[in-house]
């Protein structure tokens, strides 16, 4: 079965793989604008044996670090305030939202006006890019709390502060997951944004200079590259805590 | 102190429910007078709506009396506090604990961690779930949570045990099941239980004393001591007699609901 599942996955890459050399070797396209896969290939083997490649990620995952770590904590730190106090919410819930749909790019000019052509400036596009959507996902897990857990830790006399802590953090702990994963896919995107527009290094630079050379097999390597990490991280990281915390709150 | 209120324990005395909503105010019921004495095995029985919910939330300290005073042993029930336990129609049970430390969350900080543990063992084993100690809740049949829920309820060590329609969500099978446990368990402790139930043959067959409860407004239409031997069988001719004479209680009740959202 499970078997079954990856040979049918590789063969579905092996098609789309053939198609893409069957539309090279037919010269529909100049070979400029549409490289071989064996001329894409190459140029990630070079890229990642040359160590330039490495380099990029390094950077890039320095800075996803950076802001996504601020990120969940400040987003953290909003959310709770909005969750707990209903006049906060009242006054200002609405914005969050505004914010949080605002694409991050839109960031890029003003993180550059404020800082320049700076690693601080990619950051802080990651910063605002996961803030807002963690802050609402925060915000749902303390709203979402049972009622009937609050009311059962009360009745053994559970209240204030420790009723907080004991049962209302806890208990938010799948929406917080929720929101993590899509804090992080929000800094992904983020991360990219940044990076593109900046002078480096990060593998959004190695892109944005690959497009400057004309070098779109680089270029069309380097998406492959975001594609399978975006992927990776988000199957053998965020998707796995999701499910097992899913499971363990007795939510599947 | 006089000999009267030697005997005083859990007591009710004109309590009334009003819940006030935006614009209307809604009153549950007035006026309930109730003296419970320890160690009493106490069935309240009554119409969906009626109140039995909210007057145990009460007690429970988790709803405030709009009129009236609720006191255990003397001193006046405002807010919940350990010395009352509850059981939910739901179990409740926390589900990033396993079985022991749920049953241990209430004793945090009155004991050692190795007293807490040892405390837990014991009443998992009263409820016959020391095998599951370590397991998660989402590993848990229903029933087998509900006994959780209990053992929880008791490993506070409370004066009165207040259950919701605890058996409510479960089949027929493992209903009776619990039955059987629980009595042995209310024998074993000596603890006071309030409990709330639709089913006319559950109060019969656990209680020394029912109270049917109207509706429309909410009161109290029946205050029955139940003195049939236990184990009560089903076909026993006591249990039948009672049976019909609180369903035409019920009845009545029911009828004069269904007559008012008629003519409404
Ligand atoms: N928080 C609340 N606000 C307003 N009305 C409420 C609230 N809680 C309960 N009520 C009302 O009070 C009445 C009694 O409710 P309660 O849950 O105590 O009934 P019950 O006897 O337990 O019913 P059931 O057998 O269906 O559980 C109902 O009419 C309900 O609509
Ligand atoms: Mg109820």
């Amino acid at each position: 079965m499970k078997w079954n599942l990856i040979i049918k996955r590789i063969l579905f890459l092996v098609v789309v793989i053939g198609i893409w050399q069957l539309i090279f070797t037919l010269n529909i396209f100049e070979d400029i604008i549409f490289p071989s896969p064996f001329k894409v290939f190459t140029a990630l083997y070079e890229g990642f044996a040359g160590g330039d490649f490495f380099v990029a990620l390094g950077a890039s995952f320095k800075h996803l670090f950076s802001g996504l770590s601020l990120a969940i904590v400040i987003g953290t730190i909003i959310g709770v305030i909005f969750g707990k106090s209903k006049q906060a919410d009242e006054t200002a819930g609405m914005y969050l939202i505004a914010m949080q749909s605002i694409p991050s790019i839109v960031w890029v000019p003003l993180a550059i006006m404020l800082f320049g052509f700076t690693e601080f400036a990619v950051v802080f596009v990651i910063v605002l890019g996961g803030t807002f959507v963690m802050a609402l996902n925060v915000r749902s897990a303390i709203h979402n709390v049972p009622p009937q857990l609050t009311r059962a830790a009360r009745t053994m006399g559970t209240k204030g502060f420790p009723l907080f802590y004991r049962v209302e953090i806890p208990a938010s702990i799948p929406y917080f997951m929720s929101g993590l994963r899509l804090a992080w896919a929000f800094s992904w995107r983020a991360l990219m944004a940044g990076e593109l527009l900046s002078n480096g290094p990060g593998l959004g630079y190695t892109l944005s200079y690959a497009q400057d050379y004309a070098r779109m097999d680089q270029v069309i390597g380097i998406i492959i590259i975001i594609g399978v990490i975006g992927a990776l991280v988000d199957h053998f990281v965020f998707s796995k805590l999701e499910k097992t915390v899913m499971r363990r709150w007795g939510l599947q | 102190m006089n000999e009267g209120e030697v005997l005083l324990f859990l007591q009710l005395k004109q309590v009334g429910k009003t819940f006030t909503t935006e614009e209307k105010q809604f009153q549950v019921f007035s006026n309930i007078d109730l003296d419970i004495t320890e160690n009493q095995f106490v069935s309240i029985l009554g119409p969906s709506g009626c109140g039995k919910s909210t007057l145990l939330s009460m007690v429970a300290g988790l709803e405030e009396a709009s009129e009236g005073t609720i006191s255990l042993e003397g001193s006046l029930i405002k807010t919940p506090g350990p010395d009352r336990g509850m059981v939910f129609q739901q179990p409740s049970l926390f589900p990033w604990l396993n079985v022991r430390d749920n049953i241990t969350f209430p004793l945090k900080g009155k004991m050692t961690k190795q007293e807490a543990n040892d405390h837990a063992d014991h009443f998992l084993k009263m409820v016959q779930l020391s095998r599951f100690k370590e397991n998660y809740i989402f590993e848990l049949s229903g029933g087998m949570q509900q006994r959780v829920a209990i053992a929880r309820a008791l490993a506070m060590d409370p004066k009165v045990l207040l259950m919701d329609e605890p058996f409510g969500a479960l089949d027929e099978q493992t209903r009776h099941i619990m039955h059987d446990e629980l009595m042995k368990i209310w024998q074993e402790t000596q603890k006071t239980i309030l409990f709330v139930t639709h089913s006319i043959n559950e109060a019969i067959k656990l209680s020394d004393r029912i109270v049917v409860m109207g509706t429309r407004p909410g009161r109290i239409i029946a205050d029955i001591n139940v003195d049939i031997p236990r184990p009560r069988e089903r076909s026993n001719l006591e249990v039948i007699e009672l049976e019909k004479e609180i369903m035409s209680l019920l009845e009545g009740e029911i009828n004069k609901v269904l007559k008012e959202e008629l003519n409404q």
